[in-house]
This record gives C-alpha cells, structure tokens and sequence, in this order.
C-alpha cells in the first residue's frame, strides 16, 4: 500500500497540536534526563530521577524519536510504503459475504477490560469494520466479558453508524454484557454461533484458554473468521481453526491499516524502524558475545559489557 | 489409490469420541508411567530443597477451578515440598476463584497430611487482592499497603509467621501456578526483575511456552502442564520415599494424557495419509485451511 | 468539547504516568498504583451498566418468548440467585460477618458444586477441540507446513514416557535425538525465538500504539463526536 499525498492530506491544526504534545513529551523526559541534580539511586532518595531506569529511558527516546520521527514525515505528506495484511485485505469481503447470506456478524473483543492496549486497539478495529457494516446494511453482534468495554463498544459502534449515515441500523443490544467468568462467557458465546451461525467472526483483542474453544465452534458452522491478539500462546489455536489471523503486532497495527490516515501510517512505519534497531542490537550483540569469547579482547569485552548494560 | 472424503474429512463427532475414549479408558485401568525431572524442572526442586528450613516461601495460586486439574497437582507437591522442608508458606492470589484453590489446599490436604503444622506458624492464607499486575506492584512497593491481615482479617502482626514480614523481600522465594495473566510473567516483570526476589512455578500447558524465554534468568524453573507436575512429583519421590505410597494425582492424570497424546499423532498420521493419497481428487468445498494456505501464499 | 476534554486527560495522565515510571518521589512514583485503585473502583461501578443489560436482554426476550427464549430463563435464574447468595450471604453459617466462601455456606456450595464442575467442563473442551484442529491443520501442504508438522509430532510424543520409550534404544551418542531431548531442544531455542521475536514485536506495536493514543491520534476509541 503505497499513500500518495494528494490522495490524503493531514490536519494541520491537529498536526501542529499532535506535534507539540510530542515535543512536550520529549521534553520532560529529556530535562529530567540530563539534569544532573535529578539523578540518583533509589535507596538513596537524594534526586528524583530512578538511575536504576536509565536503560529503559535511552530505549524508550530511542523507540518514540523513531515513531515519532515517522508519524511527523508521514504528515508532512511523504509517501510510504506499507505492506499488505492479508487478514484486514479480507475485512469487506467477510462483511459482504454476511451480507448476501443474510446472517450477522459477530465480533468477539477478547476477555480483557479496558486497561489492555489490546483492548483499545480491538476497540479500534471494531470502529472501522462497524463503519463497514452500516455501509452495507448487516448486524453486528458484540457480545463482551467486560462492563465497561460495552460501554466503549457501544459508543464506538453508535458513532460508526452515525458517520456512516445510518444511525436509524444502530441496535444498541446487539453490543451486550455477558458474563465476567471466561468459560461461561465462552459457553454464552459459542450458544451465539450455533444458534445464529454468523456468516463472519472476528475474534480480535487478548484471548486466554477459550480461544480454540470459540475458533473451532465458529469453524464448524463454516464462518470466515479472522483473529488477532496479541497473546502468543493462543497465536497456535487461531492459526489453526481460522481463516486468517493477525500475529501480535498486526493487532495493533490494524486500525492504522485500515484508517489510511497519514499518522497512523506514520507510526507503523516508526514501530517498523524500532524493529530494525531491535534487529541491529540482536546482531552486534551476538557478533560482540562471539569476539570476546573467541579473542577475549579487552576493547571487545568492553564495548559487549555497554550493550549488556542497556538491555539490563 | 483413492481416499474416500470421509476419511479426508472426518466428522468431528468421530474424532470426539475417540478422545473422549482415550480419557476414560486409562482413567478406570489408571495405568503408570514412571517419569523423571527435566533440568527446568529440577531446578525449582532443587531450590526448594536447598532453602534453609524454615525460609519464608511465597505461593501464589494465580488459576481457578477451570484450570485446577492441571494445576492443582503442582500446588499439591509443592506444598508437599515446602511443609516437609519445614518452610514456612504464605498462600496468596490474584485470582478471585484463586480463594477456592487454596482452601481445597487449607481445609483438606494440610489437615490430614501435616496436623502437626499451624495455621499462622507454618502456614498463612493472605487471601485475594484485586490489582493484578498493580497490585503486585504495590506489594513489593510497600507489601504492608496491600497485606496488613490474612484473608481471615487477622492483623498480620497477630500471626507468629507474618509478624516482621515488612517487605517483599522477606520471602526467600516466590512460586506462581499460572493460568494466564496475572501470572508467572508479572511476578518476574514486578518482583523478581524489581526486588530481585528469584520467581518460579508452574504453568498449564497452554501458558507454558509463552514463560520459556524466561528462563533460566529471570525464571528459576519452569513445570509446564501435567507433564511439568508428574516431573516434580517423581523428583519428590525419589527424594523422600515415604512419597512413594502417596496420591500422586499428576502421576495418575498422565495415563490419560499419553493416550492422548498418541492418539492425536496418529489422527495426524492419517489425516496426512489422506491428504496425500486423496490429493489428486477435489479438494473439499469448504476446507478453510486449504483457504488459509492460498492466503499464506498470496502474502 | 466532548471529544476534546477526553483527549487532554489522556495526554496529561499518559505523560504523568510515564513520568511517574522514572521518578523516584511521591506522588510520582505511587501514581500507577493509584490509578489502577481509581480504575478497580470504576470498574466495580460499570458492573451495575453490565448486569443491567444482562437483566435487560434477557427480560426483554423472555416477555417477548423470542427464540431460545427458555435459556435465557435459566441465565436470569442463575444470575440473580447467586447475586442474592452472595451480596446477603444467604445460607452462610457465620451470617452476614461470615467469610463469603466459609464452608457450609450456600455460596460455597454453589462455587464447587455448579461454577468448579461447569468451569472445568468447559476448560476440558480443549482436549477435544485440539485434536479436531491438529487433524485438520497439520498437512504436510507446504515446506513451511511439514516443519510445523514435525515439530508438533516430537513434542506431542516428548512430553509424555511414551517418548522416551520409543528412543530409548538410541546409543549414548545421539542421545541428543531421543524424542524428550528433542522435545526440549525445540522448546528451549526455536520456540524461544519465535516467542521473543513476537514478544518484541507486540512491545513495538503497544509502544506506537500508547503513543498514537496519548498524541491523540487514534481516538476512535472514544466514540461520539462533536
């Protein structure tokens, strides 16, 4: 995918205000960083600046600078490359093949509440993919574990149809508690897919146990069905009863993905960047382990000792 | 030669039913395979074992009663481990149904198995505290914000055992049995990586893998699934014997699960046979995974 | 002002927060525990929003004799008995002073009579599900999928004895091959790998994430605009 600026062009005002909260933020981290006064140990309580945190400081200026770096070019309307998901490509013929079956959709945001990113960005999803639904006239059914996740769904879901012109097709129960227990939950939600055998499901955001419980069942009824989370345990069960899934990281790369919106874009580039340096740190320290241990060269070890500090 | 479709695509019922005859059938004849600990698992033994006794040991019982069949065979020898060590164990939880966990340890092995042992000498319930992560957080922030009494109420400066525990890091050791998160993970991201506190456990099967790149810097050791228990119940009676007449329930649970196991890899065997030999016919209408592949590839 | 006073306090909280993280005073440093007691109480709170729809939902069918209307009178039933159980502490031999889960109280029989066995069925579900999908998925279709394959049958066959058994006629020199060293190996380096490298990924995509959320970029989230 590849987003020329004419076809998309930013904000400037939420652009400049999005740029100086960046800076805001660099800036605090930064000020606290290089005053000396501020440093100190824990246990000795002389600064407030944790010294025991510094690496995770250095990573995390490194990390942001590079996302933010992107997000800043990718609204400054330079185009970039990103490449295809296979499972988000799938998104509209899912909803589409509801459509001429007649059956609903049904969208499963994970166990977790409300404080798990996952959660967030499965909120996200839900968003677009209901933008999607209300373009083309099907039901999205949302059972959820958690309270205030219905909340969010809800309101995500309403203003979805809203700015899709069809707020009379928004059915506020259709987005409904369930159960706080995982496995009646996952029972309750298995009920959904035998009895109303949805033609698409989508089970996007932190899953546990239940995962193949609900993949499979979904699988029987023979729905397309795409997954995402970004619990590497569960990554086995839903590559093996589904269509296609999102792997950890495509989880929260979606709703940029299908936002198109130039600074979402910018920003996976940014999480992509941050990849290539995780990538060069992995291999210079693997090329530093084997010097040192091979030639046992002081300068070697020292250097080697630097890149052990920063992953302490 | 030709594999008929309904080999190829088997009905789902059939295959239940032969796992459902695998479960049972070694559960009435209860067939036993001797195991023996792998090093991951060792290692936790080890450290119990080497604990001066009476050491302050942290058991936190981060599952419910879905996950109890896997998990509970783990608490149950741990505990075993500890009690004859002569440590001295604080039962915990994040889980709320982790509550119930625990008593079934409290009110039913301790009891028969350890009379002699205390409530509030060798032994303390601490109970539930919600949080998850955060609330690990906070124990080892200030562990007396968040535990001042045990699960009962009683102030822990009443209880023998808890009376100077200040700190987290009064405990010699933290063992987490983990369904999923909280777990074993936040124990290392909050404690041991913060406090320094060497964090080990269990987990089901399922967790297991994702706890693997723990080990072995921030993870003592590791017992993952049935099989992770039946390892530590074997190492537990090879060192004490007097184990040797003992339920070992992981043990027991193994005949099932080897059944199983083979089963699985021969349903394998001959869903590949039928692929291969059935390969030159249709391929099923609605085979999602051969979608799935045609995806992959178009990736 | 509706869309933009939620986006300031998550500007301000998330930069707090971070903050917070690499402080070493108060009130800094005890803002994550705060917050998350802030969000318990919350959520505590948002259960009322939930057993309201659940009570709302399943009324609504029942009175309507929707389909399947039946099941949602046992889902009320269940629901508002155990409710009651437990915020009365019916049947709790110590009364309302009483442990919530005391033995003998009713509650308790509920918790290891009805929502012990119920929890573990379903759990159990598993066992039958896995082997329903590994006979379905693991095909030796591609390269990539006849590696997968072989890794599943090594570790499936060396984390049990049987493993053992059947290379335990190996010489002491390609010990390293016996299905439970195997197992272990496999466990131990690929699967660390693999689990590190999406691991790290996942770190990378919750950073850009918190990111676009703390900027204001991403609010769909938020729902309703202006």
């Amino acid at each position: 995918m590849r987003l020329s600026p004419s076809r998309r062009k930013p904000h400037p005002d939420s652009f400049a205000i999005a740029l100086l909260r960046a800076v805001l933020a660099c800036t605090v981290f930064v000020a606290m960083a290089q005053t000396d006064l501020l440093f100190a140990q824990t246990d000795t309580e002389s600064g407030w600046f944790n010294a025991d945190r510094t690496q995770a400081l250095v990573l995390g200026i490194v990390l942001t600078g590079a996302i933010l770096l992107y997000v800043v070019l990718a609204a400054s309307g330079r185009p970039l490359f990103i490449r295809k998901i296979a499972g988000l490509e799938t998104v509209e013929e899912a909803v589409g093949r509801a459509t001429e079956m007649g059956k609903p959709i049904l969208y499963v945001p994970g166990l977790n509440d409300m404080d798990e990113v996952q959660t967030i960005a499965s909120m996200n999803l839900l968003g677009h993919l209901a933008t999607i639904i209300a373009g083309y006239d099907s039901r999205l059914h949302v059972p959820v574990r958690k309270s205030l996740v219905m909340s969010v769904a809800r309101e995500t879901v309403q203003q979805s149809y809203l700015s899709a012109g069809r707020p009379d097709a928004y059915q506020e129960d259709d987005i409904h508690y369930v159960s706080d227990a995982q496995f009646a939950y996952a029972a309750a939600v298995d009920g959904i897919i035998v009895r109303e055998r949805p033609a698409a499901c989508f089970y996007l955001g932190g899953f546990y146990a239940e995962s193949l419980i609900l993949a499979e069942t979904g699988n029987s009824i023979g729905a397309i069905q795409i997954a995402g989370t970004a619990r590497p345990p569960q990554l086995p069960f839903f590559v093996a009863a589904c269509d296609y899934t999102l792997i950890g990281e495509e989880l929260f790369a979606a709703s940029a993905y299908l936002s198109k919106e130039p600074r979402m874009l910018g920003s996976l580039k940014g999480q992509d960047a941050g990849k290539g340096i995780a990538i060069v740190f992995i291999l210079a320290g693997s090329a530093l382990a084997t010097l040192e241990s091979v030639t046992g060269n002081e300068t070697v070890r020292e250097v080697s000792q630097i890149v052990l500090w920063l992953f302490r | 030669m030709r594999i008929p479709d309904s080999i190829l695509h088997i009905d789902r019922r059939i295959i239940f039913l032969l796992i459902g005859a695998a479960v049972c059938i070694p559960l009435i004849l209860q067939p036993r395979f001797q195991d023996s600990p792998t090093p991951i698992v060792q290692s936790i033994f080890d450290t119990v074992e080497r604990l001066p006794s009476g050491s302050r040991v942290f058991l936190s019982f981060d599952y419910g009663p879905d996950t109890a069949p896997e998990l509970d065979p783990m608490a149950k020898a741990l505990v075993r481990h500890t009690m004859t060590r002569g440590h001295e164990v604080s039962f915990f939880t994040l889980f709320p149904e982790g509550l119930g966990q625990i008593k079934k340890i409290t009110d039913n092995l301790l009891p028969v198995e350890f009379p002699e042992k205390a409530y509030g000498r060798d032994f303390v319930n601490l109970g539930y505290k919600a949080g998850l992560g955060g609330a690990i957080n906070t124990m080892v922030v200030n562990f007396r914000t968040l535990i001042n009494a045990d699960a009962e109420g009683t102030p822990l400066d009443d209880l023998p055992m808890t009376a100077d525990v200040d700190e987290m890091v009064d405990y010699a050791i933290i063992l987490s049995l983990t369904a999923g998160d909280p777990g074993l993970k936040e124990w290392i991201q909050f404690a041991g990586d913060i406090a320094g506190i060497p964090v080990m456990g269990g987990g089901t099967a399922v967790v297991a893998p994702e706890l693997y790149p723990y080990y072995p810097q921030q993870l003592v050791g590791l017992m993952g699934g049935l099989k992770g228990a039946s390892e530590y119940e074997s190492a537990l009676v090879d060192r004490y014997p007097a184990y040797r007449n003992a339920t070992m329930d992981a043990t027991m649970r193994m005949g099932p699960q080897v059944v199983t196991h083979v089963l699985i890899v021969l349903l394998i065997l001959l869903g590949n046979l039928a692929y291969f030999f059935g390969r030159s016919g249709r391929p099923g209408r609605n085979d999602r995974t051969d979608r799935a592949d045609q995806a992959d590839r178009r990736r | 002002m509706r869309r933009k006073i939620p986006l300031i306090i998550t500007f301000i909280i998330g930069v707090v927060l971070v903050t917070g993280y690499f402080v070493t005073r108060g009130p800094f440093n005890t803002l994550y525990e705060s917050f998350s007691d802030y969000f318990a109480i919350i959520t505590v709170f948002a259960f009322i929003l939930g057993g309201g729809s659940l009570l709302k939902i399943h009324l609504k069918r029942v009175s309507n004799r929707s389909t399947d209307w039946p099941y949602s009178v046992v889902t009320l039933a269940g629901f508002l008995v155990t409710l009651v159980i437990g915020l009365f502490k019916v049947g709790n031999p110590d009364g309302m002073g009483g442990e919530i889960l005391a033995a003998g109280s009713w509650l308790r029989f509920l918790f290891d009579g009805v929502y012990n066995p119920l929890s573990a069925t379903m759990f159990s579900l598993l066992a039958f599900f896995v082997a329903s999908a590994s006979y379905r998925a693991f095909r030796a279709r591609t390269k990539e999928a006849t590696i997968l394959l072989s890794a599943a049958m090594v570790i499936l066959l060396g984390r049990t004895p049987v493993g053992a058994w059947l290379t335990a006629w190996m010489p002491e020199i390609l010990g390293f091959l016996e299905l439970p060293n195997l197992a272990n190996w496999i466990m131990a380096w690929p699967n660390t790998a693999g689990q590190r490298a999406i691991m790290i990924g996942i770190a990378l995509g919750v950073i850009a994430t918190s990111l676009r959320i703390i900027l204001g970029i991403e609010r769909n989230y938020l729902g309703r605009r202006e």
